[in-house]
């Protein structure tokens, strides 16, 4: 394993403690989410983008659009590419270089929730059959990371999508006119899809963690829902979980979900 | 469950294919196994525990647990290019969180437990049979283990779970589509883990983990007389 910065020892005890009754640092309940900001609009030259910030978790995420080539095994289809990049900036524990596992794991945990909950129409991106395609960039960075990257890059993701304008392509010179984009939205489905990650610390299981939380972290389990389906889970890290723990998180999950989508709604307009 | 459903080759809705597992297969590792179900294989070789290098890598607690999954470029009909990619990263990892519950590393400190996974063949539930493979390479090079990992993949078809899909399966489109849930635990039903892609309620997927166990005491039945075996 490559070494990771951790929090102070003494401090995971003393959260631990506090858990035992229930209780947060911040004066959290459990289930309880920080407060989300959500701004959209944010890059000018971007088709779609967001910031959000979850406490003082802060992250951005941009839409771009190109055209190109669809994957053979699916000819009719738009593409999606999601990548995220941890900055440097955005925390002393990342370093500039190559990505690394965690930042792997999030794009492409990311775009299973994205991807499968079919929020993206793919099919109504195809400009000619078997040749020509959009394809959307989603880029999501980390700008302060104190926690819960994946869920809050998950809510700028739709934000982002939600407010993007597909830019004008000239389909006899075959060339994307960036910069002058149309008033046509990227074609997306009703249900709204989230990723909410359930934390396991002791015997308890939280959402929404400090970075504090998230070192004491033994397991997580992010589960990817439109509220009725369940379209994507990727359980994280070692400890082992019982079968009734799983069914416990997916409790708690469905419960966030209406809470995270209550606070949310009014930004997605 | 729907009873009619019928699939395309013809097994039961809770049926693996065909299993075949042999440990000791690559003579120069200090452990190793192969695990195919029907036309997916797998091997997987066990190095070590031998010495962490570079140095600052080591932990000083315990060993380290290394996995390396990789596909070889023609276990699939499109050639992939060699080397790591972003996917095959990911499965490493996961196999590595998979494994390491039951592993006792506190004995090896400052040394590395390399895992090698190769998939030769692939036809859908490579993961799964890579860390099958795996969980049986570590038995047999003797690093301590409090239990075996079976791993298998429950699928849903439309609105039908069946269990173990082939390529063919996650192809499907029709209604809801294919969904793919790879689940890892111990015989005692302990989850070590678990993934999913596609559309499922709730408690669809608690039928899905408990058809997984099944599955997985199938499997371990196979994986420990494949162990058998090799030490006759």
């Amino acid at each position: 394993m490559t070494e990771k910065m951790t929090s102070p020892k003494i401090v995971g005890e003393r959260i631990k403690e506090y858990l035992k009754e229930g209780k947060r640092f911040d004066g959290r309940k459990p289930e309880e989410f920080r407060e989300i900001k959500i701004e959209t609009g944010v890059s000018q030259n971007a088709e779609g983008s967001a910031r959000v910030k979850v406490g003082k978790t802060e992250i951005l995420v941009g839409i771009k659009m190109n055209v190109g080539e669809p994957y053979p095994d699916s000819p009719e289809s738009g593409n999606i590419i999601v990548t995220a990049e941890l900055l440097p900036l955005s925390s002393p524990r990342y370093e500039p270089g190559p990505p690394k596992f965690p930042a792997i794991e999030l794009g492409r945990v990311l775009d299973r929730a994205i991807r499968e909950s079919k929020f993206i129409d793919l099919k109504k991106l195809c400009i000619k059959k078997g040749e020509k395609v959009w394809t959307i960039f989603i880029d999501v960075y980390s700008i302060n990371d104190d926690g819960n990257l994946l869920d809050a890059a998950n809510i700028g993701i739709v934000a982002a999508l939600k407010t993007a304008r597909i830019p004008k392509y000239d389909e006899k010179e075959d060339k994307v006119l960036f910069g002058e984009l149309t008033n046509k939205k990227i074609p997306l489905s009703k249900e709204i899809p989230l990723s909410i990650t359930a934390h396991k610390i002791g015997d308890n299981f939280i959402i929404d963690p400090t970075k504090e939380e998230e070192d004491l972290s033994e397991t997580r389990i992010t589960v990817g829902s439109t509220g009725e389906h369940i379209c994507s889970l990727q359980k994280g890290e070692i400890a082992p979980i019982e079968i009734k723990e799983l069914y416990e998180v997916l409790d708690l999950v469905e419960k966030t979900y209406k809470n995270i989508f209550k606070k949310i709604e009014k930004f997605l307009k | 469950m729907n009873k009619e459903f019928k699939r395309i080759d013809g097994r039961k809705l809770d049926e693996i294919r065909e299993i075949k597992a042999k440990v000791g297969v690559i003579p120069n590792a200090d452990g190793s196994a192969m695990f195919q179900t029907g036309k997916t294989i797998a091997i997987a070789a066990v190095y070590g525990p031998k010495k962490m290098h570079p140095q600052h890598s080591q932990d000083p607690a315990k060993a380290t647990l290394r996995c390396n999954y990789n596909m070889i470029s023609f276990s699939v009909k499109d050639r992939i290019r060699p080397g790591p990619s972003r996917r095959s990263t990911e499965i490493s990892k996961i196999t590595e969180w998979a494994l390491e519950p039951v592993l006792i590393l506190d004995d090896f400190p400052n040394m590395v437990i390399d895992v090698h996974i190769n998939i030769l063949q692939a036809d859908a539930g490579t993961r799964c049979a890579g860390i099958n493979a795996a969980s049986l390479a570590l038995a047999q090079a003797g690093i301590p283990m409090k239990k075996l990992i079976s791993s298998i993949s429950i699928g849903k078809l439309d609105k039908t779970l069946v269990v173990d899909l082939n390529k063919a399966e996650e192809d499907f489109e029709e209604g809801e589509g294919p969904t793919d849930i790879p689940i890892s635990m111990t015989e005692d039903g302990k989850i070590t883990h678990i993934q999913l892609d596609g559309k499922i309620t709730k408690e669809e997927l608690k039928k899905a983990v408990e058809m997984a166990r099944k599955a997985c005491k199938k499997i371990y039945e196979v994986q420990k007389k494949a162990l058998k075996e090799a030490t006759k």
